[in-house]
């Protein structure tokens, strides 16, 4: 098998480490949104809905544990909405050429730069869960060191997963683009939907029927679903709304993710075969 | 002679409307030192382009190390090296991690990447160079580094698409001697330039290229003598009985006077023109004080073929063109 993929990763993750702005800022970035966003709105949150009763029998989680999955799912969404960035300033500034004329497959640029930004994605998603356990998000309560082990593999293969899906569609976009600004333009058209139209901060039954109908097509709703139902439980209460997933139902939101992923790999692919850089 | 290493026949190139190649044929043979030289704009980074797979074969065929360049783009990429016109460095890693991520990119095993690795850093002179950044090194340093990485893999064929380009006097001759001697361990070399001193200097042969096209194809000597406009200066006991032998000559073009001498332009090759004016004025008993025999230079030869002085688009001299650029 040609390993040519690892050496992409090697050198975006080289950079990684070796821009220690870029390097810090992206761990402290959603540490600081947990402790701000997070800390300010459950106080509010928490407030409101303390005049909703309670319904008997199901374990209620304060927001603060409610809106900590949104956070994994969010900082993934960006990283990865974003990781294709550097091909962008490698096809005009950097590497891009050297690698387009080497013998290296061309899907490997994208299995490449996919695995370094599933990876930045893991950094960042148990930095998340050790800070909002330290701040009091009730991640893995009652679990087992068992469970909680089991527990964390799984959020990890969502993150995984939806992490592909969006640095495929982050590097078909950079390759396709010439310019830094007009890739930043497209993802911050990109972010807005996708971060809001979903229930990554808060539930998505009140929404109207757009808006939900655009919840349920977005990938982002079904990560913080898979995040939830194994940090939190499959039947819980929070913000007064009762949460209950099936396995059946977790099983669909990872397929969901699974198709989207196949989907942008597909169109990074042919847009890696057209693309001419000299 | 064995195969040619690079083979190129009809080969058609165009961006929309325009055709940046118009019909180029030319062969290369292994171990030579092959330029293409013209003015910007002639579509030589578009030529070499093609020959290395980055862009696609429009229309024409085209070999290089025995592989086509449509059907066999996998091949040709192992047995090349290739410097880019403009520098494809990456400004955050260091030198020896440039060559790394090289060697990993062409699968080269640990141990053999490791040592070539070592053997050119030397080769070029960066050995006390290797980890610092590229956004460090001086613009030679990027150049060397690059031609140390188009080497890594002991390609067949080095392509360098301008390798010279900003750099200053000195430093464009190390690079002549760092290529020279690349091509003496038998790597076939195939360069574009704009500068006529530097195909003169490094070229076994050269093609001139001007829009699209290739106008002439020799070696250096060979383009300078087709021209056949030799030189030569004289300072004789008799000027005016000179002046009257010479213009009775019909290998003689047109004499100018000059203060102590006369210069002759011939329509001949001067070397062997030279003992027969000699002759032919001892005859007259008249005595050569000094002599000197001026080749044309590639400049000379380049306004010859396109009837126009190298350009930058337009105006510019070819002697300010050299001199700007060395000074860059
Ligand atoms: N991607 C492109 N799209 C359209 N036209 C192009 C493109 N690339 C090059 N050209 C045009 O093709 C012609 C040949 O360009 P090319 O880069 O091959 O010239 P060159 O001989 O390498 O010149 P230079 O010495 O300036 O590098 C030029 O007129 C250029 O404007
Ligand atoms: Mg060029």
């Amino acid at each position: 098998m040609h390993l040519g993929f690892l050496t992409i990763f090697w050198r975006d993750m080289l950079r990684f480490y070796r821009f220690k702005t870029l390097l810090i800022s992206s761990l402290v970035q959603p540490a600081l949104w947990m402790a701000f966003f997070g800390i300010a709105m459950s106080s509010n949150f928490n407030r409101f809905t303390s005049e909703i009763p309670p319904l008997p029998g199901v374990p209620t989680v304060d927001y603060l544990t409610f809106m900590a999955a949104g956070v994994i799912a969010m900082t993934t969404l960006f990283t990865n909405l974003f990781g294709g960035m550097s091909l962008l300033f490698d096809k005009n500034w950097g590497l891009m050429r050297e690698i387009f004329a080497s013998p290296l497959p061309r899907n490997h640029i994208i299995f490449g730069i996919a695995l370094s930004g599933m990876t930045k994605s893991f950094i960042q998603a148990i930095i998340i869960m050790v800070f909002g356990i330290l701040i009091g998000a009730q991640f893995f309560f009652g679990y087992t060191a068992i469970e909680t082990f089991l527990a964390i593999l799984g959020i990890l293969l969502f993150v995984a997963v939806f992490s592909l899906g969006f640095l495929f569609l982050s590097a078909a976009i950079a390759i396709s683009l010439e310019s830094p600004e007009g890739m930043q333009g497209i993802m911050t058209l990109l972010t807005m939907p996708i971060f809001f139209a979903s229930n990554a901060l808060y539930p998505i039954d009140a929404f109207p029927p757009a808006l939900q109908a655009l919840s349920l097509i977005n990938p982002l709703t079904y990560l913080v679903t898979g995040i939830r139902y194994f940090a939190i439980g499959g039947d819980f209460q929070a913000i007064g709304i009762h949460y209950q997933f099936t396995p059946i139902q977790i099983v669909f939101a990872f397929l969901f993710l699974v198709g989207f992923a196949a989907i942008m790999f597909a169109i990074a692919w042919w847009r890696f075969r057209k693309a001419v850089v000299t | 002679m064995s195969a040619p290493i690079i083979s190129v026949r009809d080969l058609f190139h165009r961006y929309g409307d325009f055709t940046a190649v118009d019909g180029i044929s030319f062969e290369v043979s292994e171990g030579e030192i092959f330029s293409f030289l013209g003015p910007n704009g002639a579509g030589k980074s578009t030529a070499i382009n093609v020959l290395i797979t980055l862009l696609p074969l429009q229309q024409g065929s085209a070999t290089v190390a025995g592989f086509h360049v449509a059907k066999d783009p996998e091949r040709v990429r192992e047995s090349i090296g290739i410097v880019f016109q403009d520098v494809t460095l990456d400004r955050d890693m260091t030198c020896r991690e440039i060559l790394e991520f090289h060697g990993h990119l062409y699968k080269m095993p640990n141990a053999e990447r490791k040592e070539r690795i070592e053997e050119l850093l030397a080769l070029v002179q960066l050995e006390g160079k290797q980890d610092t950044r590229t956004k460090n090194l001086s613009g030679g340093m990027k150049r060397r580094l690059e031609i140390a990485r188009g080497l890594m893999t002991r390609p067949r064929v080095l392509f360098l698409d301008e390798p010279t380009i900003g750099l200053d006097p000195q430093t464009r001759m190390r690079m002549w001697e760092y290529i020279k001697a690349v091509n003496r361990e038998g790597t076939t070399i195939f360069l574009t330039t704009h500068y006529m001193d530097e195909a003169d200097h490094l070229s076994d042969r050269i093609s001139i290229i001007d829009k699209g096209q290739i106008i002439a194809t020799g070696t250096p000597a060979e383009l300078k003598n087709t021209l056949g406009e030799d030189l030569i200066y004289l300072e004789t006991s008799d000027g005016a009985g000179t002046r009257k032998i010479l213009s009775d000559m019909d290998m003689v073009k047109h004499i100018t006077q000059k203060p102590n001498g006369i210069v002759a332009m011939l329509n001949g090759d001067g070397t062997k023109i030279l003992p027969m004016i000699i002759e032919a004025l001892s005859l007259e008993g008249i005595r050569v004080n000094a002599v000197n025999l001026k080749k044309p230079s590639m400049d000379d030869v380049f306004v010859h073929y396109t009837g126009r002085e190298l350009r930058d688009e337009g105006a510019e001299k070819p002697s300010t063109a050299v001199t700007r650029a060395g000074r860059r």
